[in-house]
């Protein structure tokens, strides 16, 4: 039934979860897939790790609330929080406006870069996420 | 009695429009080895009259407090009701509404329940309320709850002043979830002993005025709580004494919970009550419970609607901050109209009644021999100590007083104590009668 | 049709912007006692010189203050309340009389037994009546609402499997069609929740469950009927595994409307349920509580109930606390007295027979229904119905039109929505429950409402998207609500 298009950059890799991650200077960004925020609506609310948190892959980080669900977050890959988007605090809309950009969520610094090789590209994200709305 | 309008001949009407024979067609899906025991072994009907005349001499038996002179408190207290409370309370708009969460044909429920989360606010100092729980025992449990939450830890340090049934509930409420609760030891002086600094608590309950009336120096125990990195939690079951006493938020406390009873709740045998929880800003999301807030809307006017609900169990489900679904929105209203009619200056001078009601029934017993075994300061409920307790609780009962709460109910070692409460329904011909009845 | 129209309504501001100093509201008695000075006996520090904030205003302003406010609210005193769930049948007034009963509504909690024997009576004679109506043995009033019920439930259950030597039991099993509160309940008891799917059929299936039948198997939540309205059929299949593989059936009691008379929660294999007074037994539900949720079960947990019970002691009625295997108290009291003295006034007012008439009735209404709205709104399950019937806005939706836009709308035609958006496993829901105690005309005319509103959906959604317009407010800011919360009045507004 869902008609509605997505952007999946092809830049990032994804996880079933619905998190992107981005290298960027030996850092792994991440945030949420332009999808998530579509079914999530209005995000008000993102909880965020404190920064030095040492992260596994799979581990809950967080969580980002809307007014009528509440999504977790999942670490894609194992290693530290070097950085927090603190601009969330105050304008967690961002998350809806720009899910790629200033939209992000934590950068780590990872354990294994090559980890992000196991993640899904945007085209195997993108059947799963058809996947999982045409069922 | 029947509140069912169905007529033989609207069945019928039904049915046709259903394709159903009769109405026991329309239960085909349960098996019928379920239905052989179905007939329910009830008493017989009643009509509204003699429904009315049974529950009357039912409750007839009782003794009401109305009916005799009552110094019975101990967290559930025989205050004065204004008539208009009952009266606007009992308005089916507010009583047979439901849950606001239709906001835009629930606004009267909305905006009354805003205002009560202000006034618990301004009652205890503190930067959010939410908008009530069950009673003043699951406001503490769920206060401790909140605390493990916050804190990453399962200790909890509750003053020996705590009400014991709240602590009963804290300990049901804790179990399963592996929570350790030690008890702080009360002084010669009935005040919770200072403590050391407890490096792995989650929270520290003060109650003030205590279960024994002793009013507890909160603050003293803010800098061991922060050190530690727990949270203070100050607890209230007789919020009168927040008229005159300074509030858990102005002694440092990062939680305030307990019941509001007091204010425009019958005493109904203990329940319906209201409990309340208050917090600081920062905490909001991990205050459990529902939230009213303030927004606009469409055309950009004011109004008010159910927020912050993903931290609740509809959404959030096994990882809610609490399983509550309800508050207790008809009481809450209660304690809003009533607030509203005694207002600021009024429930100060209702405070001091009571203070002053209260001093003189502990300097009278007091002067009839009595001892007051606890030196701290009190606001309306105070221990003295009754020698050959059931002697004088059988004299008591012949002149129509039920002078306090026997305290050996709680604790077989208070063997003569009675906890006494004076409100503004005890006049001075009562206190004058208790003070005699229970002298030597 | 009737539609809701305007009357006179007016705004009124906030308690706090009526207030003006040196007003005065409830006049005091004067105390014929010397006034003490609380700075006599208390430390400086530990008084405060003013609530700043509080009101101040008189009688009347507080009046009219709440008067108004009532006047924009829907309760079922002015109309059909479809609410799904809930349950929102006529409240008589026969029950607040009872509850407000000097020798009721004055009695104090701790007064001692011998003050209190009528109450107890009342209060024995309620339990005896729930556990006739559940098939149980023992029930309790003390849980103040449902989710208190189920928590007492899944505490209950918890202290049998570690009484009998099986603690590693903590594994509930809770369908995907179950109110939020079953998960949270578990999980507030520190136990594990693992969900069910049911069957495209809306319906638990025994297989859903063969891969948890362990030793790790604690007990079953089940809602039957379940959320979608409908009975489930293989109920008794499902209680003889889960007993079998040494497990517990919990049911969520809050359909029971649809079954009292018709069959017996404890002959489907139910061990322990918690029932809602303030669905099933009339009660007001106050704009959300006082609720109560007393909880029965069978013998064989008897000795796990909260503290106290009600014991007979000759001629006399006496609260029992000396229960060791008790899981202690949920409630400082004995829970909403208040409200399930409401509930038994009802019991006695119905008896058997009314009862089973209620459950009759309720279930034909809600067949009813669905038989006038299934052509025009989407239903993916063909069984019949029980109590209430799930739509979904599958057929509204190519036209831009969702669920929360006809329930906005409805509110235009004089109702308060039906549930929305549960249960979760249909996309879309609108679950609609008009109780017994609502006339053929009452259901004619909510028909005739919700056609209406297919057809402007197909017409002219914007009618429908744009609503509600007739009461006080328009649609409400969510977003910005929970983003900037302001969860209290200020001075500075």
């Amino acid at each position: 039934m869902s008609e509605k298009s997505y952007d999946f950059p092809e830049n990032c890799r994804y996880t079933d979860s619905d998190e992107w991650v981005r290298l960027e200077d030996g850092l792994a960004l991440m945030g949420i897939t332009d999808y998530a925020q579509s079914e999530l609506s209005d995000v008000v609310y993102v909880e965020q790790p404190e920064v030095g948190a040492q992260l596994e892959a799979g581990q809950n980080f967080g969580v980002v609330e809307s007014v009528k669900a509440v999504g977790d977050l999942v670490a894609p890959l194992a290693g530290e929080v070097v950085r927090i988007n603190t601009e969330l605090e105050d304008s967690p809309e961002l998350v809806n406006e720009e899910p790629y950009g200033r939209g992000w969520l934590i950068a780590l610094q990872p354990e294994d870069e090559e980890a992000v090789e196991s993640l899904m590209t945007a085209e195997e994200y993108l059947r799963h996420v058809e996947a999982r709305s045409g069922a | 009695m029947s509140f069912v309008p169905h007529t033989p001949e609207e069945i019928r009407t039904m049915l046709e429009r259903i394709g159903a024979g009769d109405v026991g067609d329309l239960f085909e899906d349960v098996p019928q080895s379920l239905r052989s025991n179905a007939k329910l072994d009830l008493p017989p009907a009643l009509g509204e009259q003699e429904l009315l005349s049974y529950i009357e001499s039912q409750a007839s038996r009782n003794v009401p407090a109305s009916s005799v002179a009552s110094f019975l408190g101990a967290g559930a207290y025989h205050h004065f009701i204004p008539a208009a409370v009952d009266s606007l309370a009992s308005r089916g708009e507010f009583s047979t509404a439901y849950t606001p969460y239709q906001a835009e044909i629930s606004q009267g429920t909305l905006q009354a329940i805003f205002e009560f989360q202000s006034m618990v606010c301004q009652l205890t100092g503190l930067e959010v309320a939410n908008a009530s729980l069950y009673d003043g025992a699951s406001a503490v449990a769920e206060t401790a709850l909140m605390a493990m939450r916050a804190t990453r830890r399962s200790r909890i340090c509750a003053s020996a002043g705590l009400h014991p049934r709240y602590l009963d509930v804290l300990r049901t409420y804790t179990r399963g979830l592996g929570a350790e609760i030690e008890i702080l030891p009360l002084g010669d002086d009935g005040r919770t002993r200072p403590v050391e600094p407890a490096g792995d608590a989650a929270a520290l309950l003060i109650q003030s005025p205590n279960f024994f009336g002793c009013v507890e120096r909160t603050r003293g125990f803010a800098e061991a709580a922060h050190g530690a990195g727990a949270l203070l939690a100050g607890v209230v079951s007789e919020p009168l004494s927040l008229a005159l006493l300074r509030p858990p938020g102005e002694q440092g406390a990062d939680i305030a919970c307990g019941e509001v009873q007091s204010f425009g709740l019958p005493l109904s045998f203990g329940g319906p009550y209201a409990g309340f929880m208050a917090t600081r800003q920062e905490l909001v999301r991990q205050l459990p419970g529902r939230l009213i807030g303030q927004t606009r809307d469409a055309d950009g006017r004011r109004g008010f609607v159910m927020t912050l609900t993903a931290r609740e169990q509809h959404i959030r489900r096994q990882r809610a901050t609490s399983n509550i679904c309800t508050n207790q929105g008809l009481c809450a209203l209660r304690v809003a109209i009533y607030l509203a009619l005694v207002g600021r200056q009024g429930l100060r001078r209702l405070a001091r009644d009571c203070f002053s009601l209260a001093r003189y029934a502990r300097q009278r017993l007091a002067s009839a021999g009595l001892r007051l075994p606890y030196a701290a300061p009190v606001f309306n409920e105070f221990v003295v100590e009754v020698p050959d307790l059931d002697d004088r609780l059988e004299r008591c009962a012949e002149r129509g007083i039920r002078p306090g709460v026997p305290l050996r109910d709680f604790d077989p070692a208070r063997a003569d104590q009675l906890l006494v409460c004076v409100t503004e329904m005890n006049p001075r011909a009562q206190i004058d009668a208790l003070v005699e009845a229970l002298a030597a | 049709m009737t539609q809701a129209r305007s009357g006179l309504v007016f705004e009124e501001p906030l308690l706090f912007e009526r207030s003006r100093p040196g007003r005065r509201g409830l006049s005091l008695a004067t105390p014929e006692v010397p006034q003490a000075d609380p700075a006599d006996e208390l430390e400086e520090d530990l008084l405060r010189d003013d609530v700043e904030g509080l009101p101040e205003l008189s009688e009347l302003d507080v009046v009219r203050h709440f008067t108004r406010l009532s006047q924009w609210n829907y309760g079922i005193d002015l109309g059909l309340f479809p609410l799904g769930s809930c349950t929102m049948k006529y409240n008589p007034r026969a029950n607040e009389r009872v509850a407000a009963l000097p020798g009721l509504a004055q009695l104090h909690p701790l007064a001692p037994d011998a003050d209190a024997q009528g109450v107890l009576a009342l209060a024995a004679e309620l339990e005896d009546a729930l556990a006739a109506i559940s098939g149980l043995d023992r029930v309790t009033l003390q849980p103040a609402a449902g989710a208190q019920g189920e928590l007492v439930g899944m505490m209950m259950i918890q202290a049998h499997h570690r009484a009998r030597g099986e603690p590693q039991r903590e594994r509930v099993l809770i369908p995907d069609t179950a109110h939020g509160t079953n998960p949270a309940s578990a999980a507030l008891n520190g136990m594990e929740v693992v969900e069910v799917p049911s069957g495209p059929d809306g319906l638990l299936h025994p297989e859903a469950l063969e891969p948890h039948l362990d030793e790790r198997l604690s007990a079953l939540m089940l809602t039957n009927p379940n959320t979608l309205g409908l009975f489930e059929r293989h109920v008794e299949e499902l209680s003889r595994r889960v007993h079998e593989a040494g497990g517990l059936v919990y049911l969520d009691g809050a359909n029971l409307n649809a079954l009292m008379g018709v069959a017996r929660p404890g002959d489907m294999g139910v061990d322990v349920m918690h029932f809602n007074l303030h669905k099933t037994f009339s009660t007001p539900h106050g704009g959300g509580g006082p609720g109560s949720g007393p909880v029965a079960v069978r013998e064989a947990l008897a000795a796990h109930l909260p503290i106290p019970v009600i014991r007979r002691d000759g001629d006399a009625l006496a609260l029992d606390e000396d229960r060791p295997q008790s899981i202690g108290r949920v409630h400082a009291f004995l829970g909403n007295a208040g409200i399930w003295l409401r509930a038994l006034a009802y019991v006695r007012a119905l008896g058997a027979e009314g009862l089973a008439e209620v459950t009759r009735c309720a279930v034909l209404n809600a067949n009813y229904l669905q038989a006038s709205l299934s052509d025009v709104y989407a239903r993916p399950h063909r069984q019949r119905v029980m109590h209430e019937v799930v739509f979904s806005d599958e057929r509204q939706q190519p036209n831009g039109v969702t669920t929360a836009d006809i329930a906005k709308r409805l509110m235009d035609y004089g109702y308060h929505p039906p549930t929305v958006y549960f249960p979760l496993v249909l996309s879309g829901a609108l679950m609609v429950e008009p109780t017994e105690t609502e006339s053929l005309e009452s259901l004619d005319e909510f028909v005739a409402a919700m056609r209406a509103i297919a057809g402007e959906a197909a017409e002219s959604p914007e009618t429908v998207t744009g609503a509600p317009t007739t009461p006080i407010l328009r649609r409400l800011d969510e977003v910005g609500a929970a983003r900037k919360p302001k969860l209290r009045w200020t001075p500075e507004g």
